[in-house]
């Protein structure tokens, strides 16, 4: 959480700031329209006021709850939510306690998005920035072409993620399954667990000193602490699929 | 689009309100297909000998009474457009009956247990038009439909009844519809639309006929469909869910010491009691499930 202008966050003693003590808006979604809510959200944004901690309950399995966020919110949602959730997000946190359907996360810029249950397919797809935590396990096509997104998934993937993926770090530790990384171009996947075929161009890369340590700050960033990074293996391109040159290598 | 909603009860409370809890479910996944609707509801199972037969007419103000003495049934039930007849013969014999004295009227289902109402149209109004909620029974599936590989009519509606007692709903489209039908064709099964649904359950009629299991019937959709799809098949005795390797189409599944449900979309099945608390997952692409009372109960 940050304080951007006009936030409601106060300062305590030696600047640390307080936002605990903010209560969360609570939205019922059992009563207050959708689009009223991502409404209220993106006000904040706009006009640079109004509450930074929200709380949503019942959303029953609701499409494009807390969508499109471009501010420094805390986002609690209490239950399963349906497509597209935090999609487009930037800046803010949006945190699920349940499931989430096809495309949490689609298209992040920046921000996190925690989801403490299981994902459907597409998760972090397209993403450009921020991180992606899922608890559970990711279906088909998690991080599909992702373009810097770091997305941090505790148990396992599905088939095809990864697909086209552009850059940034898909980190499973569980297994992954069939076709993974299928034309991948610069994203980096580590993966614990067994992996059920490689797709076309995707090999497996050595795992050197660097990338241990760069497995273990996405760890610690995704908050999973009993999770060894040496045990990750790790996959990439082969480069023959694409065209791949030397002087491009810093564009990724 | 289109979308599918199952229900397979494993309390009394929720038999006695199966259809209740169908038509809210079905009323969520209208927003996947606004086209037509349809439901398959297994209940009140007919003694040993006896067929019950779901008949559409395409007439308002059908004389029911008239076409049940013809085909020497009785009358069950009458809901819009559809009646269930009960036939004191067997499946085959039943529905040759139909034929011989209206050749108009199509048979939507026959089994023992099975009943089967579709209708052009929003879900919600073909709901209540059908009076769907005061329905009891076992388990049911449901299908919404957003057309693209046919015209929408009653008839071109999901489920697809294949054989006794046996339905199918299906998200997604078959690419290779029309060769399959025409080998399907010369194995003798017959075909009343161009729908590529119909395809698939003419396919399945044909394995089971030809000696496989459900499940292996399913596991050679794996083989010899191709396009995409989400299947949920009702039995007599319970249902079973298929999605192709590829898994574009949505599925969801959720069980309590109450119920199981699938749905293509988890708010359909956040309107069941207890959901909340529901163990879920998201089936496997590739892989059958079955849910069978035997094994339930």
């Amino acid at each position: 959480m940050g304080a951007g202008a006009g936030d409601r966050v106060r300062l305590g003693p030696g600047g640390r700031r307080v936002t605990t003590m903010l209560e969360a808006e609570v939205i019922d979604l059992a009563v207050t329209p959708l689009r009223d809510l991502n409404q209220r959200l993106h006000d904040v944004a706009l006009s640079g006021e109004g509450p930074t901690r929200w709380r949503i309950v019942n959303p029953r399995g609701a499409h494009a709850v807390a969508c499109g966020l471009d501010a420094e919110l805390e986002v609690e949602i209490d239950g399963h939510v349906g497509y597209y959730c935090a999609g487009m997000n930037k800046l803010a946190t949006v945190r699920v306690r349940g499931n989430a359907s096809t495309g949490i996360a689609e298209n992040m810029m920046s921000g996190l998005v925690v989801v403490e249950g299981s994902v459907s397919q597409s998760a972090g797809a397209t993403a450009h920035g921020g991180l992606l935590v899922v608890h559970g396990d990711a279906a088909a096509r998690c991080g599909i072409s992702m373009k810097g997104v770091d997305i941090v998934v505790r148990g396992s993937v599905g088939h095809l993620s990864a697909f086209m993926a552009q850059t940034g770090n898909l980190v499973v530790c569980g297994d992954a399954g069939d076709a993974l990384g299928d034309s991948i171009y610069e994203a980096r996947l580590y993966v614990r667990g067994g992996v059920a075929g490689l797709g076309a161009d995707c090999i497996e890369k050595e795992m050197r000193a660097e990338h241990v340590e760069q497995v273990r700050g996405l760890l610690e960033r995704a908050r999973i602490d009993d999770v060894d990074a040496a045990e990750f293996r790790r996959y990439g391109s082969a480069r023959r699929l694409y065209n791949f040159t030397i002087d491009n290598a810093g564009a990724y | 689009m289109c979308g599918i909603v199952g229900l397979f009860a494993k309390s009394p409370e929720i038999e006695e309100h199966l259809g209740a809890h169908l038509v809210a479910m079905l009323a969520q996944m209208s927003d996947r297909g606004p086209d037509s609707a349809g439901v398959a509801v297994y209940r009140d199972p007919v003694a040993d000998g006896l067929t019950k037969l779901t008949l559409y007419s395409p007439h308002r103000d059908e004389d029911w009474r008239t076409v049940a003495s013809a085909i020497g049934g009785e009358i069950d039930s009458v809901r819009a457009s559809h009646a269930v007849i009960v036939v004191p013969t067997e499946a085959g014999e039943a529905e040759s009956r139909v034929r011989a004295a209206r050749s108009d009227l199509r048979v939507m289902s026959a089994g023992r247990v099975i009943e089967l109402y579709k209708d052009v149209g929003l879900p919600e109004i073909f709901a209540a038009t059908f009076e769907l909620a005061n329905l009891k029974g076992s388990h049911a599936l449901g299908h919404t439909r957003m057309a693209t590989e046919s015209r929408v009519t009653t008839e071109g509606s999901h489920p697809f009844s294949t054989g006794l007692d046996l339905c199918l709903v299906h998200n997604g489209s078959l690419s290779n519809h029309n060769t399959l039908r025409r080998m399907l064709r010369r194995e003798g099964i017959e075909f009343q639309t161009e729908n590529d649904t119909e395809v698939a359950a003419g396919y399945l009629e044909w394995r089971l006929r030809e000696g496989a299991s459900l499940e292996q019937a399913l596991e050679g959709c794996l083989e010899d469909l191709d396009g995409f799809y989400t299947f949920a098949v009702g039995t007599a005795n319970g249902f079973a869910v298929l999605r192709d390797p590829i898994a574009c189409k949505p599925a969801v599944l959720a069980e309590t010491d109450d119920w199981v449900a699938m749905a293509s979309e988890y708010h359909a099945i956040a309107v069941l009691p207890g959901a909340d608390e529901a163990r879920m997952w998201e089936p496997e692409p590739g892989i059958v499930y079955v849910w069978d009372r035997a094994a339930v109960a």
